[in-house]
């Protein structure tokens, strides 16, 4: 039975120990994109026996070119990532118990996911969310490891309760601005970089080699072939209100309606305060009267003359053809209530 | 003079006399950026009083969200 993981039996640092260890595990990948579906096919390859996925979007065809667990097929039907992320890989190992969400990460979610998991790892492609994340992961003491990338850049730490120093003394708070964007595009070799560094660490948690932890942050262009590792622990705060002394987990405190634009994605999406299931075929027949629409098991696509919308069964709704947090609002409250 | 920049020797003006200054000359606004000076990091506020000499080795980290 460990026949499919003969080669990495053999690699001293893993071994019989270390594969009983990962079959043990159990790992929340939060983002189901680029570094989502690069760092979920290793680990689940390697054979770590659970992975839990949440993604709050559906496959597109600019993911096509970067997130290798998608298919045209999963573009044309507009399939959550999640679910589509999901079916793949269990049939890439069906050892391993895949649970797949399809939410967008809220405070009480977090703590709820975080629950029994060893290891969290960052495919988010926004601080808010990694801030959550960073104060769950203090709270609960579980490791998790940052990956982000933009362009032919990526950068990556390893943040370990108790030790190293947290996203929140690095950062001090949540940048704004063009930072956060994909705007700047993203070619597939740097994705690919950042994953290998991100599941080499969790290979290394996974199997409790803490020894050989990186622990500096790492960075690097893939295209001015610049690169640096820089120490890191320095910065790290005892007054830090996520990881200090006195702990107050600021991100995990906050729950209300919330806009978000999606930068390089001229789309909006707004999440109602409660997260609560959505009747999607009495709200289509409702809309049908007003646009087209169309559905599939998992989300609501409505299309006006101007606008197009796309409801999940959450609740949360993309308004797609703008920037404009206000705009994208008042589209909300006209067609979904 | 000549720093070297995330392993890059690069040539600088001389009028440039602090990391603050080298930020500026590079244009990087970016608010999350770590600075490493001469294997040293450094907090936040040093920056506009940290002098730089000719020979210098800094490392600048761009944090960055996208995934
Ligand atoms: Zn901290």
């Amino acid at each position: 039975m460990y026949e499919r993981y003969s080669r990495q039996l053999l690699f001293s640092g893993i071994g019989e120990n270390g594969q009983a260890l990962l079959q043990n595990k159990h790992v929340l990948v939060v983002g189901a994109g680029a570094l989502g579906t690069g760092n979920a096919e290793i680990l689940v390859r390697s054979g770590v026996g659970n992975i839990t996925i949440v993604d709050r979007d559906y496959v597109e065809w600019s993911n096509l070119q970067r997130q290798q667990l998608y298919t045209e097929e999963d573009a044309k039907q507009q399939i959550p990532k999640a679910v589509s992320a999901k079916e793949r890989l269990e049939a890439i190992n069906s050892d391993v118990t895949v649970e797949a969400h399809i939410a967008d990460i809220t405070p009480a979610e977090m703590e709820h996911f975080a629950q029994g998991v060893d290891l969290i790892m960052d495919a988010t492609d926004n601080f808010e969310i990694r801030m959550i994340i960073n104060d769950a992961a203090q709270k609960y003491s579980i490791p998790w490891i940052y990956g982000s990338i933009v362009a032919s850049y990526g950068i990556s730490y390893t943040i370990v309760p108790g030790t190293t120093p947290c996203l929140h003394c690095l950062i001090e708070g949540i940048p704004i601005g063009g930072l956060t964007c994909d705007t700047g595009g993203v070619i597939s070799p740097v994705v690919q970089l950042v994953v290998g560094h991100q599941t080499a660490e969790a290979l290394k948690i996974l199997t409790e080699n803490w020894a050989h932890l990186r622990h500096e942050l790492l960075s690097f262009d893939v295209w001015t072939n610049e690169r640096s590792t820089v120490n890191v622990e320095k910065l790290k705060k005892a007054n830090c209100p996520s990881c200090g002394t006195e702990p107050m987990y600021p991100f995990l405190r906050q729950n209300q309606m919330k806009s978000e634009v999606l930068c390089g994605r001229d789309t909006v999406q707004i999440r109602p305060a409660a997260n609560e299931n959505r009747d999607l075929n009495m709200i289509g027949e409702r809309l049908s009267k007003l646009g087209k629409v169309h559905q599939n098991a998992f989300l609501l696509q409505f299309k006006t003359d101007h606008n197009r919308m796309v409801m999940f069964k959450d609740g949360r709704v993309l308004v797609h053809g703008t920037n404009d947090a206000t705009e994208a609002k008042s589209l909300y409250h006209k067609f979904f209530g | 003079m000549q720093l070297l920049i995330n392993g890059n020797m690069t040539e600088i003006p001389d009028s440039i006399k602090t990391i603050a200054d080298v930020k500026q000359h590079f244009q990087i606004s970016n608010p999350v950026v770590i600075v490493e000076h001469n294997g040293e990091i450094l907090e936040k506020d040093s920056h506009a009083v940290q002098e730089i000499a000719n020979g210098d080795k800094i490392e600048f980290v761009q944090f960055v969200g996208g995934g």
